[in-house]
């Protein structure tokens, strides 16, 4: 099932639930099938997780399967990938995707190499999730994105759903993934009580497993005249810009990224082939990005031939500051993804 | 507190012996293509290669307890304890070599071995095993097993954050891990009392609640004592135990090192109790015929003889090989 008959349809009929509902659902699930699977971090047994990403499973599973950690991400995400080479499949939380400063090597020189240096021997079956993005005041340390940080490293793979019916199927996926994925969600789109949740985000979640396939883009909206291309939060302001547009006579097609590792490179391209303009919304940081290595993917490869150059809407280089006053007029949104797209069907095709 | 058997101390006298015969083929192989002038990058053995010669008492004085199935994390000095742990000895000397043939057709070398049949690992990265010597730890408890998990550092890991997080957690967890620092009082070319603040790391124990157990001597038996207690008590499931062994380091840090910073003497003293040679002298005081100890000498150095000639002939991955195991 695609997301692009999921986020408009089917949110319309059925249950409808938000991304922590629908990962903690999915965890669940799993747990309940595979004896193996365990999940630890911060604060997710009593608490069920600073973003609800565990709620209701210390009841469920007890604590030898539900770790409340200290707070030691070295210790536990390293202890995450002893557990994965001896056949268990943790699901861990580093409550903020910031905090990767502090156990970076657990991530990238562990678990993203166990593979590679075992030649095939040893897998890793982890699932590291954690929460990115800002746009709230909580400035530099707790609002980064950091997607391209974990998508330069050969071994990982990295996703990120927009909604929640990726988000469960792409947890199980995950979960019954033989290779570490870190599962990136967006605090914009979890649907905290205590945090705003874009309403795209709560959608219909069948109650039964399913999987949504790593490593593949959706189509979230068809169009003719430019491609808009964005993941987790940016997906959302895409489809918002792509509403604007159409009553402007321009018709924009949507791709919800889904996996930044491995990237879907295909999908970007077949869809600039049909609309020859090209807008890549990203929330991270704008150099050596995620936006930038779309762009240069479908440049490089040549079959879509662009009426116009290609356009980034992206964080610019800043560390996040905390003002609202400073941080959201940095943030990508729908108007200036729009803008991008009206200026590029603007522009002429050259001679 | 039982003595440790003849079986054992024979295993273990084996072991080192054929540990330090692993370590002597690789110096003419390492320093081929290397000479007159030294660029790492030449030879059949390219890269940094740390020899673990005067540091088996560890290794073996610890290994001599496990199973196949109980896990052990090493470290970038890693030869000896690959060696006791059971290593297949052929795949590792072809993995140093780079050959498709190693134990992880020469993605990994020597700093990087894995051995899944009979659980081992080691690691570049200073501290890096500990954590995932919880995890191991962890995941027999979770499955009904009896195994434990050994973690091998140096003693400069000791002033890592890993090493701390990781000790607070397998105490916090009571997980059946042991913790074996190698102090050969080097850290590269700094001697360990000028970096780290106690004089025994074992001290450091009691700052997580478990065991601390210091070493002295670089005596085998006296690990295999040490050891001995520290997985009867992970296997009972009463925690782990931080144990810290006083060995020497007869090499460089790394082939080509010429250790300036090392005291005058210094190396010549410490080759002069070689705890080989001493251990033989033991065995025979204890009553061990000669001929008995000669005829293990030379079945481990055939064993390395054999696995090095292996090592040499098989052939070298093609380069689209290297494409290979990024994802499982």
């Amino acid at each position: 099932m695609s997301t692009a008959e999921s986020l408009p349809a089917e949110a319309a009929a059925g249950r409808r639930l938000t991304i922590a509902k629908a990962m903690s659902e999915a965890i669940a699930q799993e747990m309940e099938r595979d004896p193996a699977v365990l999940v630890m971090g911060e604060d997710i047994g009593r608490l069920g997780g600073v973003f609800g990403t565990t709620t209701g499973l210390l009841d469920r599973f007890g604590p030898e399967r539900v770790r409340d950690t200290p707070i030691s991400e070295t210790a536990f995400i390293g202890a995450a990938v002893g557990l994965a080479a001896a056949g268990m499949r943790p699901v861990v939380e580093l409550m903020f995707v910031d905090f990767f400063g502090v156990c970076m090597d657990a991530i990238y020189n562990l678990a993203a190499k166990q593979a590679y240096f075992s030649g095939g021997q040893v897998a890793c079956p982890l699932v590291l999730m954690t929460s990115v993005g800002g746009g709230y005041g909580d400035a530099g340390q707790h609002s980064q994105c950091l997607y391209a940080t974990f998508g330069h490293l050969p071994g990982l793979k990295v996703v990120t759903p927009s909604n929640a019916y990726d988000a469960k199927g792409m947890m199980t996926a995950a979960i019954r993934d033989p290779n570490p994925v870190i599962f990136m969600f967006h605090k914009a789109l979890q649907g905290m009580g205590w945090l705003g949740t874009v309403p795209g985000s709560i959608a219909a979640v069948p109650r039964e497993a399913y999987t949504v396939d790593l490593g593949r883009a959706a189509v979230v909206r068809e169009g003719r005249d430019v491609t808009l291309v964005g993941l987790g939060a940016t997906t959302h302001h895409g489809l918002d810009a792509a509403a604007e547009l159409e009553g402007e006579g321009i018709s924009a097609e949507v791709i919800d990224l889904r996996s930044i590792a491995p990237l879907d490179r295909e999908t970007v391209i077949a869809s600039v082939a049909k609309t020859g303009r090209l807008v890549v919304a990203d929330d991270d940081y704008r150099s050596c990005g995620v936006a930038a290595e779309v762009i240069a993917s479908v440049c490089e490869d040549g079959r879509a031939k662009l009426a116009a150059p290609p356009r980034r809407v992206t964080f610019p280089d800043v560390p996040v500051p905390f003002s609202p006053a400073l941080e959201h007029p940095l943030l990508p949104s729908a108007a200036k993804m729009a803008a991008a797209a009206r200026a590029l069907v603007g522009e002429r095709e050259p001679a | 507190m039982p003595a440790t058997r003849n079986d054992q101390r024979l295993w273990m006298y084996q072991t080192m012996v054929k540990s330090r015969a692993f370590e002597a083929a690789i110096k003419p192989a390492y320093f081929e293509g290397k000479l007159p002038a030294f660029n790492m990058a030449n030879g059949p053995i390219p890269g940094e290669m740390h020899l673990s010669d005067g540091q088996e008492p560890c290794a073996v004085g610890v290994c001599v307890h496990l199973q196949p199935g109980d896990a052990v994390t090493a470290t970038h000095r890693p030869h000896h304890v690959a060696i006791a742990k059971g290593v297949d000895l052929q795949a590792m000397a072809a993995e140093i070599f780079g050959k498709r043939a190693g134990l992880s057709g020469g993605r990994g070398g020597h700093m990087h071995l894995f051995d899944a049949k009979v659980n081992f690992c080691c690691s570049g990265i200073i501290a890096e095993g500990m954590g995932p010597a919880v995890g191991a730890a962890l995941a027999a408890r979770l499955q009904g097993r009896d195994g434990v998990a050994v973690s091998f550092i140096g003693e400069g890991a000791a002033n890592q954050g890993a090493f701390h997080e990781a000790l607070n957690l397998a105490a916090v967890w009571k997980v059946p891990a042991v913790f074996v620092i190698e102090d050969n009082a080097w850290g590269i070319s700094v001697p360990k009392r000028a970096c780290t603040a106690v004089a025994r790391n074992s001290d450091r124990a009691a700052a997580y609640g478990m065991p601390g157990v210091h070493v002295e001597g670089n005596d085998p038996d006296a690990v295999c004592t040490a050891a001995g207690e520290a997985i009867a008590r992970a296997r009972a499931g009463e925690g782990p135990t931080l144990i810290e062994v006083e060995t020497t380091r007869l090499e460089g840090h790394f082939m080509g090192d010429a250790e300036g910073y090392r005291p005058k003497g210094e190396v010549e003293a410490l080759k002069a109790r070689d705890p080989i040679p001493a251990y033989r002298r033991r065995l025979e005081q204890d009553g061990i015929e000669a001929g008995l100890l000669d005829r293990l000498e030379a079945e481990a150095k055939g064993e390395v003889d054999a696995a090095f000639a292996f090592a040499r002939s098989t052939p070298y991955p093609a380069a689209e090989e290297a494409f290979a195991h990024v994802y499982r």
